[in-house]
């Protein structure tokens, strides 16, 4: 059955739409059929992410008002045949999406595709709650860092009150995707360690994403990490969460770089 | 900067993590609060049914349930009857 899920943060800039990317080609590298919708109206991204920026015709705000079929508004990614993206408008204000247009789309989304993963704007306003509000499961992505897991704790309480299953009385599945991890700077105490935030947000870790330059470089081409390069540490921590989303248990490891002491003592001034 | 200020200025992640473990217990009361609604709900139930009938902090079972449309809030309340000793020595 086709599983909605959202990608959400509440605070901006935690690597979401990385994330939608990364999950989205893993997902569909595994053979299953994904779709990736750019929720962020006005301020698109996903599609710079994943390359395909000079393909977009048409996109949401058109099929949910009725001016474009789903059909013409899905870019179908070059890589991989069964996974493709839905982008968001760049010039209409958020205010065109409704609660029923996007539900439409949604389950017309369901027959076609196994997972539907939507990339949600930063905050806690409407583009961000259209975003989750018809979701089976949320990836909460967070920072190491105070501000970040704030806003984490206020997005699982919208996740818990002001979504459609929550409403039904059904439970969320909710994530933690830790993202942006130091674990040097975390074993120095310099940064939340990952139990800190597992104990203070308390829902289950999904995964936890290394800081690295992988990830810029990624994007610079406009490939999700987990294409460009599947060994990187990042693409390796992607493709284990991706995993653990379709329920196969996968050992938690915390990612570490394996560096020799000149790294040691000079890498980090590149980084 | 003396040595131990250069030791404590490293290990800042632990202030990180009291400050957000205090912070985020006030903000998850207002925002959230579920849990402390039923709690309420609780106390007052129990000082009115108390300024009646004498009844045991346990024997008021209160829950909350969200439906499709409404919520339903289920009080019960058990009440000794009037043959219990307790209900005599309180009358
Ligand atoms: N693991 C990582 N390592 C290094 N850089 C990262 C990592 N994850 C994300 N970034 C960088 O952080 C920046 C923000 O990432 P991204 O756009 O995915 O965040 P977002 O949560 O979608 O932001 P917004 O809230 O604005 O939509 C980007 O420059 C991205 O390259
Ligand atoms: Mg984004």
């Amino acid at each position: 059955m086709a599983k909605v899920l959202v990608v959400t943060s509440g605070k901006g800039g935690v690597g979401k739409t990385t994330s939608t990317a990364a999950l989205g080609a893993a997902l569909a590298h595994n053979g299953e059929k994904v779709v990736v919708i750019d929720f962020d109206v006005g301020l698109r991204n996903l599609d710079l992410v994943m390359g395909a920026e000079r393909r977009v015709v048409f996109d949401l705000i058109n099929v949910v008002q009725g001016d474009a079929k789903l059909s013409q508004a899905l870019i179908r990614d070059k890589r991989l045949e069964n996974l493709a993206l839905l982008p968001a408008s760049q010039t209409r204000d958020k205010d065109a999406l409704t609660e029923e247009g996007v539900a439409k789309v949604l389950n017309e989304l369901r027959e076609k595709f196994d997972w539907i993963i939507c990339d949600s704007p930063a905050g806690i306003e409407r583009g961000a709650t259209l975003a989750m509000r018809h979701a089976d499961v949320a990836v909460v992505v967070t920072n190491p860092e105070v501000s970040s897991v704030r806003d984490s704790d206020r997005i699982i309480g919208l996740l818990d009150s002001k979504t459609e299953k929550a409403e039904k009385g059904e439970r969320m599945e909710k994530h933690l995707l830790l993202t942006r991890y130091d674990t040097a700077r975390a074993e120095r105490g310099e940064m939340l360690k990952v139990d800190d935030v597992l104990e203070i947000l308390s829902i289950p870790l999904i995964g936890i994403i290394p800081e690295s330059e992988e990830v810029l470089r990624a994007s610079n081409v406009g490939t999700p990490v987990t294409l460009s390069n599947p060994n990187s540490m990042p693409a390796r921590a992607y493709f284990d969460a991706a995993r653990r989303l379709r329920g196969e248990s996968v050992e938690m490891s915390i990612p570490t770089e394996k560096k020799g002491l000149l790294n040691k003592l000079f890498g980090r001034r590149a980084a | 900067m003396s040595l131990m200020s250069f030791f404590s200025r490293r290990t800042t992640a632990p202030v990180a993590r009291d400050r957000l473990q205090i912070l985020l217990a006030h903000e998850r009361g207002i925002v959230g609060g579920k849990s402390d609604l039923v709690a309420l709900l609780r106390e007052e139930i129990l000082n009115v049914i108390g300024k009646h009938v004498s009844v045991e902090r346990e024997k008021v079972q209160i829950k909350l349930d969200r439906g499709d449309s409404i919520s339903t809030l289920e009080i019960e309340v058990e009440i000794p009857s009037p043959a219990s000793p307790r209900i005599a020595v309180n009358a």
